[in-house]
């Protein structure tokens, strides 16, 4: 998955402004997600690419690029 | 003679109606807050003199009165419930009492928590098959709000009380009912041996998945045994747990939202009484058209999870 597939995937779920998903962009500051768009966020990805992480894992990833760097690894 | 049709509605409410600013004043929160994150601006609860007994009875009652039935037609009293005020009597005994039903029926309180209505209806279409008769009364009844730690805020802005009847008869028009369990305490409230001591607690992500997972195969395998389509129902009726919740199922469904009924920004969650309170709400607007099949889906602590199509009137 490139960062470009997974932003777009971030917009759509978040509905939230495109030049705001950067690497450094935190979910809970910049994007405003709470617990449950994580959750949304993560069930996307997993239908995207397969990779599904763990409700604990994910409370530890703050950043997109968190999240990318944990879907790269793993896919 | 295998399926119900919903034929009469009663609902009630609490005398206490709480907003999301009265409880930004009891807690850390704010009206913003709430309603952005659940979609909840008020919910009921229950005063010192009403219980869930007491809304169930006069829910029970308006639904009697609505069918133009007497107690006498009614052969089972069902009532779903997790926030009964006694061990016993059961709610549906008080029920019982109260309306005058005959005593050769039978009436019992079930708990599948918010999933509670569902089950509700098949234990009744279970009891007029095995007992004989033609009418039930199905019942789902909460006072959330004596469960619940009022301190904390995770979970005291998101749960009502309430109770809404239903009454069914036993007829050949379009029916499906599926039920299912997974035990799991991340939906959990405390019993008597927690002495008050266990409010309701909730694991929000798990719960989350687990209900947007479960709604959307809850409607496919009601409509998929009806041979029916979402445009032949009126209406998609779900617990009102949460807006997010239906908000992405009709997303991931691809469904018009409009279908899909919503109420929790007057009640919050009412548990196994969020399904028949709607129900009761539509059918008193004039919004319920009859002869027309509609589904209801329940998901929710058990982990339980149920979903019905059936029909309002001829």
């Amino acid at each position: 998955m490139t960062f470009e597939e997974m932003k777009k995937i971030v917009v759509d779920t978040l509905n939230c402004e495109e030049d705001k998903v950067t690497m450094e962009a935190s979910l809970t500051e910049d994007l405003e997600a709470d617990s449950l768009d994580a959750v949304e966020l993560n069930m996307a990805l997993e239908d995207a690419c397969g990779v599904s992480i763990p409700d604990e894992e994910l409370a530890n990833l703050k950043t997109v690029g968190d999240i990318y760097n944990y879907i790269t690894a793993h896919i | 003679m295998n399926g119900l049709l919903l034929t009469a509605t009663g609902g009630a409410l609490p005398g206490r109606t709480v907003t999301n600013d009265e409880l930004s004043q009891m807690v850390d929160t704010s009206d913003a807050w709430i309603e952005s994150r659940t979609g909840i601006r008020t919910r009921h609860w229950c005063t010192a003199e009403e219980s869930a007994a007491t809304l169930a009875i006069a829910a029970a009652r308006q639904a009697l009165e609505r069918s133009g039935l007497s107690p006498s037609d009614i052969s089972c009293c069902v009532c779903a419930t997790l926030s009964a005020p006694d061990a016993t009597p059961s709610v549906a005994c008080q029920v019982q009492a109260a309306l005058g039903l005959p005593e050769d029926r039978p009436a019992l309180d079930i708990n599948a928590a918010c999933s509670g209505f569902l089950y509700g209806m098949a234990v009744a279409r279970g009891l007029l098959e095995t007992l004989g008769g033609q009418y039930a009364l199905v019942i789902g009844c909460e006072a959330l709000s004596r469960l619940m730690d009022p301190a904390d805020r995770s979970t005291c802005v998101l749960f009502g009380d309430g109770a809404g009847a239903a009454i069914f008869r036993l007829a050949d028009t379009p029916f499906a009912l599926t039920l299912g369990a997974r035990g799991s305490d991340v939906l959990h409230a405390g019993g008597p041996d927690r002495n008050g001591s266990a409010p309701i607690t909730m694991d929000g992500r798990a719960v989350f998945r687990f209900a947007v997972e479960t709604l959307p195969k809850c409607l496919h395998a009601v409509l998929d045994e009806t041979q029916l389509t979402l445009g032949d129902l009126s209406w998609v009726v779900c617990h009102q747990a949460n807006s997010r919740i239906i908000d992405h199922c009709v997303k991931a469904l691809n469904a018009d939202p409009a279908k899909f009924y919503k109420n929790m920004d007057r009640h919050g969650n009412t548990s196994a009484a969020s399904i028949p309170v709607a129900l009761n709400e539509l059918a008193e607007r004039g919004l319920l058209p009859a002869g027309q099949p509609l589904a209801c889906i329940g998901f929710g602590g058990g982990l339980t999870w149920g979903g019905a199509i059936f029909q309002y009137r001829e």
